[in-house]
């Protein structure tokens, strides 16, 4: 168990993490805890992309000369970072997104109480 | 030459078309849509080129910057790729032509916003269809949904709370996939499809493998809208502006179906298969019956849009010929037909002022033309033969038999009948005078003074018809839905030229 733990201790900081964010997304009623609930998850996704490039004993992906290019063992795999700065990016323009529609929205109904609002939207 | 850059050019007039809009419509509107009416156009023709030319010489495969494809990104243009370029780039032509009046009608102070975006979102579909890489297929795929989130928030008062409804919902389905392109690259070291068609065999039923199908099914299931998580899809189509109901309905959720096309070449697990062939199955049956309860009649297209998805998820899972032909023929009929039905939605809310269908007696009296167009479009949903409908229904159904699948053979029929019950609900209540029982006119008094006796329903019918001037859509609005609607005529009968197209394209089964 013990052993487990110390091999996966990345997963499982990761899923305990994306429950937290799917958990905010469904459950919380404040539409700016649903916001960060979607910004937890996504920063999880981001974070496992950075989990499977990581090997034991590399450095960082840039040449080094006492190791040449004929051990690529001791390096890293970057292609998952380069990724991921795409993947960042997209997350922020979603999570700015959000924010500017729960202005949009606060401004119309003056509450983010997803309860409240349905309510107010009845009579339409 | 240029037949070369055709899997890059398409995407890159949209992108160029986005970028030019803002400017040239800075002092003119008409600019805007100028701009965007000529990019589209130009889209559509070399979507057409590029149809004809992988026909007659096979595939094309473009590669970003010369990079070879296993490291550098490739765009590919097969026959089946091609055909939804036509597809979607058709439609948004159409809808580009329609878009000018009734922009003006309902939005107008942001018209040059919406046609940017417009443009921006079919970018990101058109890039999301010729991608033959997993991770660029993700950057596509949140182009395409911010934009959508941006036309989808512009509507009536509740657009942009359904709005972020939909943004929370698709932006986690976008997550689930990236993780489930995680887990494959896990485990072939790869992202390019066509490489990872090579590389998968080896690590065939692994844990990781499973998985991975599994997270990025279910994030396409969220952007097709299927059945358990369909719910943002009638609620932003039903609070959006009509432009954009008419511009996204069509194509949106098309593109995620014929994404899970290469998924399934790329690599079956049948448990997987089973499931959403009963997902796509109770997705039919559910979509049919919530429309039926529908009010509003553009909530009602939405439900019957989640029917629809599920009969072209039904024809891929099934896996037979016959049922894949139905199932790519029905996107090419859904597309044509969603987008009569809404931008005929548009202009009922502009002239009529309601969309609620118990207010809508006496529409074909204001809007005859809209009205021919519509029941056609109506015919086509149902299934009725000289349409496209009755072809890709029975293709579907022959699929199903091929198969060998009753349940599902029940299903297709069943929920045929259910279409026919929620639109010619519409149709009787629009289309015909109310029923005047004979027997409750005269009320048989035996003493006393007669009750004063006013026949609402002679009122209500014959001297409010004659009352209701005709009111149809302006010229620039009706022309893109008269042709569509003859061409759901055309292509229904002319569907082997179509048919032969699609079985170009087929997969080996």
């Amino acid at each position: 168990m013990l052993e487990f733990i110390q091999d996966y201790y990345a997963f499982i900081f990761l899923a305990l993490l994306f429950t937290i964010g799917l958990y905010g997304m469904m459950v919380k009623q404040n539409l700016v805890k649903k916001a960060l609930g979607m910004a937890i998850v996504q920063a999880t996704v981001i974070m496992f992309w950075i989990v499977s490039a990581y090997k034991d004993g590399a450095g960082i992906p840039i040449f080094d000369k006492r190791y040449g290019v004929e051990n690529p063992e001791m390096y890293i795999n970057p292609l998952p970072h380069a990724m991921m700065l795409t993947a960042v990016v997209v997350a922020i323009i979603t999570f700015g997104l959000s924010l500017a529609l729960i202005i949009a929205i606060y401004r119309e109904y003056n509450t983010l109480h997803e309860p409240e609002l349905l309510d107010q939207m009845k009579d339409i | 030459m240029i037949t070369q850059n055709i899997p890059i050019l398409v995407p890159v007039i949209y992108l160029i078309a986005a970028a030019a809009v803002p400017l040239l419509g800075y002092k003119r509107t008409l600019f805007a849509f100028c701009t965007a009416l000529f990019g589209s156009a130009a889209a559509f023709c070399v979507g057409i080129i590029g149809l004809i030319s992988v026909i007659t010489n096979g595939p094309i495969s473009y590669h970003i910057s010369g990079w070879m494809p296993p490291i550098g990104i490739e765009l590919v243009l097969d026959p089946l790729s091609a055909f939804i370029i036509v597809v979607i780039s058709g439609s948004t032509l159409m809808v580009m032509m329609y878009s000018m009046n009734s922009l003006a009608q309902e939005i107008p102070d942001k018209i040059v916003p919406f046609y940017s975006l417009s443009m921006l979102f079919l970018f990101g579909l058109s890039g999301m269809t010729v991608t033959g890489d997993l991770f660029n297929f993700f950057v596509f795929l949140e182009i395409s949904a911010v934009a959508g989130y941006g036309l989808l928030a512009i509507g009536d008062r509740r657009a942009p709370f359904f709005a972020f409804r939909y943004l929370t919902l698709g932006t986690a389905a976008a997550a689930f996939y990236l993780l489930g392109v995680a887990f494959i690259f896990m485990s072939t070291g790869t992202l390019n499809i066509a490489d990872i068609a090579q590389v998968l065999p080896e690590v065939k039923d692994h844990p990781p493998v499973i998985i991975a199908l599994i997270l990025i099914i279910l994030s396409i299931s969220i952007k097709m809208g299927l059945f358990p998580v369909h719910q943002w899809l009638p609620d932003t189509y039903t609070s959006a502006s009509s432009t954009a109901t008419a511009l996204i309905a069509p194509i949106g959720t098309k593109v995620a179906a014929y994404f899970l096309i290469r998924i399934f070449t790329l690599y079956e697990y049948p448990p997987i298969i089973d499931i959403l062939s009963i997902v796509a199955a109770a997705s039919i049956i559910a979509g049919s019956l919530l429309a039926i309860v529908q009010p509003n009649l553009k909530r009602m297209l939405a439900y019957s849009s989640v029917a629809n998805i599920g009969y072209i998820m039904l024809g891929i899972t099934l896996a037979t010929p016959m049922a894949y032909i139905g199932a790519l023929l029905h996107i090419l009929n859904h597309t044509m037909m969603k987008f009569v039905l809404f931008a005929s939605a548009g202009g009922i809310m502009n002239n009529m002022k309601t969309l609620d269908i118990t207010k809508l007696i006496g529409f074909p009296t204001v809007m005859p033309l809209t009205a021919v167009a519509f029941l056609i479009a109506l015919f086509s949903m149902v299934g009725i033969p000289p349409t496209v409908g009755f072809f890709s229904k029975i293709y579907l159904l022959l699929g199903a038999i091929e198969a060998q699948e009753w349940f599902y053979v029940a299903a297709i029929v069943l929920s045929s009948l259910l279409a026919l019950v929620y639109l010619f609900r519409f149709i009787s209540i629009a289309f015909f005078r109310p029923y005047n029982k004979s027997d409750d006119k005269k009320i048989v008094q035996v003493d006393g003074p007669p009750l004063p006796y006013t026949d609402l329903s002679e009122n209500n019918t014959n001297k409010h018809f004659e009352a209701m001037k005709k009111n149809d859509m302006s010229p620039s609005m009706l022309f893109p839905v008269l042709l569509v609607a003859v061409g759901i005529l055309i292509f229904g009968i002319f569907n082997g030229y179509i048919v032969s197209i699609i079985s170009k394209s087929m997969p080996v089964f």
